[in-house]
């Protein structure tokens, strides 16, 4: 674990769909699927991302540009250097033996990383994974190449099944042997998918996203109404059972200086 | 264990330990928790008249034993801050406002318009080193400036008034005496410690985007103790020792120095969010063994 953050070279910063990279790290962060490290941009700030592949030797973070900060990075190429803080949080506990993992959007990063582990486990993993449009989806050949079952839903039909992968998990769940969900995505999606789940009886976990800015349990930004959990530590996955005590879950959330805002 | 109550100008603590301001304390539910871990009281996050987002990340780093921040006192500002902390017995502990104002006038405005609410007391931090416009920076430290901003406040509410000093004063007497003159009802003593600042060899760059920021942690434990000794030597109002502690036994030895109370606040990261808990069951464990029957009888015991 890096208590202060590492200052590493960008191996090479790969397009893995439309304003999405993927950058690779050498070295070893001695990850658990489902953590994330605080990256480092000096001048720009510090902001997490989950670790989405871990080989021998290396790591990498897939990363979606959306604002400032994402824009500065995706100026970075190979040999620049980043700093690398952690890795931080509780990871997915890795359990059942018949699993469905479901992420929408970049959601899908974290989720690939337990799919590789829960695979070469020798677990059988359907992967459900959704996005706008086709040019949005991630890890299609990294897919192909793994013992991983794999579901595909775009909103607008461009690839796979037309409209939310939720509805996916809906047919896939039918088929009565799924002992668990492993769930990282949009917040809406998220609720979806906590109700499915719920209904069935089927165990889950699911990764959540507050606004964090230390990212190791001081500061207090990432909490969550009624229970006070942090999101960086205590999270940022949650069991289902423990997500039924969590009122601001699918509701709303907090800015980063407080104020309670849409999600 | 009883013997852990105290009373602190009149608010019955279940047991000496507070958490200080700034860790955590963002909403209510995260009060909630770390009362539900122990803390015989506990202080929200310090509040401005505005909406502040604060300072750019990194805003906390750790070395070891030193944690450095500088957070830049985010928080959703007055009116927001109004809404969150309501029903505040939900808590189930004492809790402490704290306030900030650039000036007197708006110091004691904040107490007019936050309080009284449902908290038990304020906080007046008129000592972060790494916020322009308040505490150390804005010269808020000084004799002068303690006693004016602690009259106004006093004029404008009738909970007990709780001043923070910083460890970086020289003349820490003069200013607890002016704070206890102009009716201050304890002192915290205190916030962090420096500024100081970490440099990355290989970023070439200080690691807080705000460059320099106040140290807390169990390095800077020497310090608060003897600042803690000072101000009880130099006023009769108690004070609540913070900086630095981390176990039961650090707990104690701030009481000796002269603490009627402990602030907790890095010791989270230390010790994660049972830290309250567990110092309060080491410090049970001291006093049995050494037959201290409550905290009382250790004010001060390194004065005799
Ligand atoms: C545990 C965790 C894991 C994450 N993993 C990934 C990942 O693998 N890939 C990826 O692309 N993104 C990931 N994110 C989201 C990523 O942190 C944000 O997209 C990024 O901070 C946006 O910064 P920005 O300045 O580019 O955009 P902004 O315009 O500042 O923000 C865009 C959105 O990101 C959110 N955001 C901004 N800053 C933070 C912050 N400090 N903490 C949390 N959310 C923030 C905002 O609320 C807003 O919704 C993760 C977030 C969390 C909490
Ligand atoms: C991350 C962080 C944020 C803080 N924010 C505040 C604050 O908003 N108001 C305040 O009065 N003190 C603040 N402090 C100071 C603490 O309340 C406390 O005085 C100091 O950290 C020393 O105690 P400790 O060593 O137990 O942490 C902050 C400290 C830290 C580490």
């Amino acid at each position: 674990m890096n208590e202060r953050p590492v200052m590493m070279k960008i191996e090479k910063a790969v397009d893995e769909a439309k304003d999405t990279k993927t950058f690779w790290f050498s070295g070893r962060v001695g990850a658990k699927p489902g953590q994330f490290v605080m990256l480092w941009l000096p001048g720009s700030g510090q902001k997490p991302f989950g670790i989405s592949y871990q080989e021998r030797g290396s790591f990498a973070l897939t990363i979606r540009r959306v604002g400032g900060f994402t824009k500065e990075l995706f100026k970075l190429g190979t040999g620049d250097r980043v700093g690398i803080q952690g890795p931080y949080g509780k990871p997915f506990s890795m359990k059942g033996d018949n699993v469905v993992l479901i992420g929408g959007g970049y959601g899908t990063a974290p989720l690939a990383l337990l799919a590789d582990e829960m695979a070469r486990k020798g677990k059988n993993v359907h992967m459900i994974t959704g996005a706008a449009g086709k040019e949005f989806l991630l890890y299609q050949k990294r897919f192909e190449k793994s013992k991983v079952k794999t579901t595909y839903a775009t909103d607008d039909g461009s690839f796979g099944h037309k409209g939310f992968c939720t509805e996916c998990l809906v047919d896939s769940v039918k088929s009565g042997n799924i002992d668990y969900v492993y769930c990282c995505g949009p917040e809406k999606m998220m609720v979806k998918v906590f109700e499915i789940c719920n209904k069935k009886e089927i165990p889950g976990e699911f990764s959540l996203e507050r606004y964090m800015k230390c990212g190791f349990g001081v500061c207090g930004s990432c909490t969550l109404d009624p229970t006070g959990w942090r999101v960086c530590k205590d999270g940022p996955v949650f069991t289902l059972e423990q997500l039924k005590k969590v009122d601001e879950f699918g509701k709303y959330k907090r800015d980063g200086s407080g104020k309670k805002g849409k999600l | 264990m009883s013997g852990l109550k105290v009373d602190l100008c009149g608010l019955k603590l279940k047991n000496p330990l507070i958490l200080a301001s700034g860790i955590l304390g963002v909403t209510k539910s995260s009060l909630k928790n770390v009362a539900q871990n122990g803390a015989g009281a506990v202080t929200i996050k310090s509040v401005s008249r505005e909406p502040r987002k604060g300072h750019k990340t990194p805003i906390i780093q750790v070395d070891g034993d030193v944690m450095i921040n500088a957070v830049g006192y985010s928080n959703p500002g007055l009116s927001e801050s109004r809404k969150e902390f309501t029903g505040l017995g939900e808590v189930g502990v004492p809790v402490i406002a704290s306030i900030l104002g650039t000036d007197a006038e708006e110091f004691a405005y904040m107490a007019g318009n936050f309080l009284p609410g449902d908290f038990s007391a304020v906080e007046l931090p008129l000592s972060c080193p790494h916020t322009p416009g308040y505490g150390m920076l804005a010269g808020q430290g000084t004799p002068e400036a303690t006693y004016e901003i602690t009259a106004a406040v006093k004029k404008s509410t009738k909970l007990p008034v709780i001043v923070k000093l910083s460890p970086s004063i020289q003349a820490l007497g003069e200013v607890a005496k002016a704070a206890e003159k102009a009716g201050a009802d304890a002192i915290n003593m205190g916030n962090t410690v420096g500024p100081g600042m970490f440099i990355d060899a290989r970023a070439k760059k200080p690691v807080l985007d705000f460059k320099f920021g106040g140290l807390s942690g169990p390095a800077i434990k020497a310090i608060s103790v003897r600042c803690v000794y000072d101000v009880y030597k130099a006023v009769r109002i108690p004070v609540i020792g913070t900086g630095g502690v981390t176990t039961g036994i650090d707990a104690i030895e701030m009481i000796m120095a002269g603490a009627s109370a402990v602030g907790v606040g890095s010791a989270v990261h230390y010790r994660d969010m049972d830290v309250f808990r567990k110092i309060a069951d080491e410090m049970s464990v001291f006093m049995k063994s050494e037959g201290y029957p409550s905290v009382n009888e250790m004010v001060g015991l390194a004065h005799e």
